[in-house]
């Protein structure tokens, strides 16, 4: 243990700004109805998503997972409530530490019933405005398609590309290719590294870029539907300030069949990778078979959205006490 | 072959990559959003100290290097070997030339440097920050001349060439800082 290792990484200039940053959300919210909730940080049931991985407890000798995200929780109270509810809460996240990552941290999410992504995103750029609009200075939206993004950078429609290509590509354009990346993997980890390494840098950097319909395989939790080329894209959203990702939403999948099928998908790519399949969280289906209404939803990285306003660099720097000093 | 998957990748974490012994100096998490995780590490190669940067699929493996340090005292060379002895144990170690590579200007004898061992065999010997040695040969001082930051060549007891200001003299003991090769003060 190094000296010093008991303080605040934090300045106190960004303990306020967090603190008059939870402030503003919380007025935001109640000017618009919408009801902050508490769901359980701790469930019986682990995320089955392929690229997350749930930190695992025990009570009583029985195994507990710490939430990734509250989505499932909130969205059991929405087919129950229906009604707009927003929720503010920690969440957790194995094996992801980094310049922009800690294994905790604090996470907005909410669901707008009637909502589609589009009116999200502007419920969402909404938000952003009032917490970093100044006099004279509001913050500036730039709104593309995925798309579009890869077609401006890399110069190909990633909905049609193959990961041969992307390889190929990759060679040809002397971007570095990642140790255990292939020619055989999904497209789609070709996708997310592209993005990463030419997209995302290709952005502007002082402006907030709204990237939306992403590719089906992509879409998580989100519904399936048309873009303007009659092509099947997954209603899906992010919202990144420069190359930083902030925020994922969805114009919600309201359909328990697609859904329960989509888990046993992720549980199916687990094993093929080596990893462990996750028990399907059955109360969540059975709320969505009850009924979820017709909603958009988004989760933003409050630690992240801090970074940006105090101009950080670091996520430690906006940790009170981050992972290696907890 | 001991292996390590990224997710236990952390500083000074001793890999192969390319062949050679590295240690890992950062390693960041890059995640676009939801999907694949990728591993952005910067490791320096301990055979040349040249920094290294490469990405890994987030799981894939990677081989460890066997790799050890352990302080020992230099004891003498015999011109083809560097001969160094653990302190507690009294036992050996022959590093060859490249091995010592540049630590060889620095030490003349009883100093205790860092041995870096590869497979149980001397990769690296890294000398003292600071060590003390006698100006062998330097051109006399111009007496009153107090020109600030002016400097001289000197050559010290070990061979080897340093800058030092001009007051200094034949058979003065010189502190050096041996990272920078530069002259810190008079010992």
């Amino acid at each position: 243990m190094s000296k010093g290792q008991w303080r605040s990484k934090a300045s106190n200039k960004v303990i306020l700004e967090r603190a008059l940053m939870l402030k503003n959300i919380r007025a935001f919210f109640d000017g618009k109805d919408v009801l902050e909730v508490e769901t359980p940080l701790l469930s019986q049931f682990a995320t089955t998503d392929p690229h997350l991985e749930s930190l695992q407890s025990c009570f009583r000798e029985q195994d507990c997972y710490l939430n990734t995200s509250p989505e499932y929780a909130m969205k059991r109270l929405l087919a129950d409530s229906q009604q707009a509810i927003y929720q503010i809460c920690k969440a957790f996240r194995d094996d992801e530490l980094g310049v922009n990552h800690n294994p905790e941290f604090t996470m907005l999410e909410w669901y707008q019933p009637g909502y589609d992504d589009q009116q999200l995103m502007a419920e969402l750029a909404e938000l952003v405005t009032v917490l970093f609009g100044e006099a004279n200075k509001e913050p500036v939206f730039i709104t593309k398609s995925y798309q579009q993004v890869f077609e401006d950078s890399i110069g190909f429609n990633p909905h049609e590309v193959s990961a041969a290509q992307c390889y190929s590509l990759s060679l040809e354009k002397n971007i570095e290719i990642p140790q255990g990346l292939s020619a055989d993997d999904d497209v789609n980890d070709w996708l997310d590294w592209l993005l990463t390494q030419k997209v995302l840098p290709s952005l502007a950097s002082d402006c907030f870029t709204f990237i939306f319909d992403y590719p089906v395989a992509q879409c998580a939790l989100a519904k399936i539907g048309a873009n303007e080329q009659q092509v099947a894209v997954a209603k899906r959203f992010e919202l990144f300030f420069g190359e930083m990702e902030l925020a994922n939403g969805f114009y919600e999948l309201t359909d328990a069949e697609e859904q329960l099928s989509r888990f046993q998908l992720d549980n199916n790519v687990r094993i093929e990778s080596g990893a462990a399949p996750k028990a399907i969280d059955e109360n969540f289906i059975a709320a969505l078979e009850h009924g979820l209404p017709e909603c958009a939803g988004v989760a933003v990285g409050l630690d992240r959205l801090l970074m940006v306003k105090t101009a950080c660099t670091h996520i430690e720097q906006v940790l009170i006490f981050p992972w290696q000093n907890s | 072959m001991a292996t390590y998957s990224t997710n236990q990748f952390k500083n000074g974490l001793k890999i192969i990559l390319d062949g050679d012994p590295c240690s890992i100096t950062e390693n960041n998490v890059v995640k676009p959003g939801k999907g694949q995780a990728f591993n952005k590490v910067k490791a320096k190669n301990l055979k040349t100290g040249r920094v290294l940067e490469r990405t890994f699929k987030s799981t894939e493996s990677v081989e460890a290097a066997d790799v050890d340090e352990m302080n020992v005292e230099y004891l003498y060379s015999d011109g083809e070997y560097w001969h160094f002895m653990e302190p507690a144990s009294f036992e050996q170690h022959a590093a060859d030339k490249v091995a010592v590579g540049d630590a060889v200007k620095w030490i003349k004898g009883q100093e205790l440097c860092v041995m870096t061992l590869w497979n149980g065999a001397p990769l690296v010997i890294t000398p003292p920050n600071f060590v003390e040695l006698a100006v062998a040969q330097t051109d006399p001082g111009l007496k009153g001349d107090t020109a600030q930051g002016a400097t001289k060549p000197a050559t010290l007891e070990t061979g080897t060439e340093v800058k030092v200001p001009l007051f200094i003299n034949e058979g003065d003991i010189l502190k050096i800082d041996t990272r920078t090769g530069e002259y810190v003060s008079r010992a």
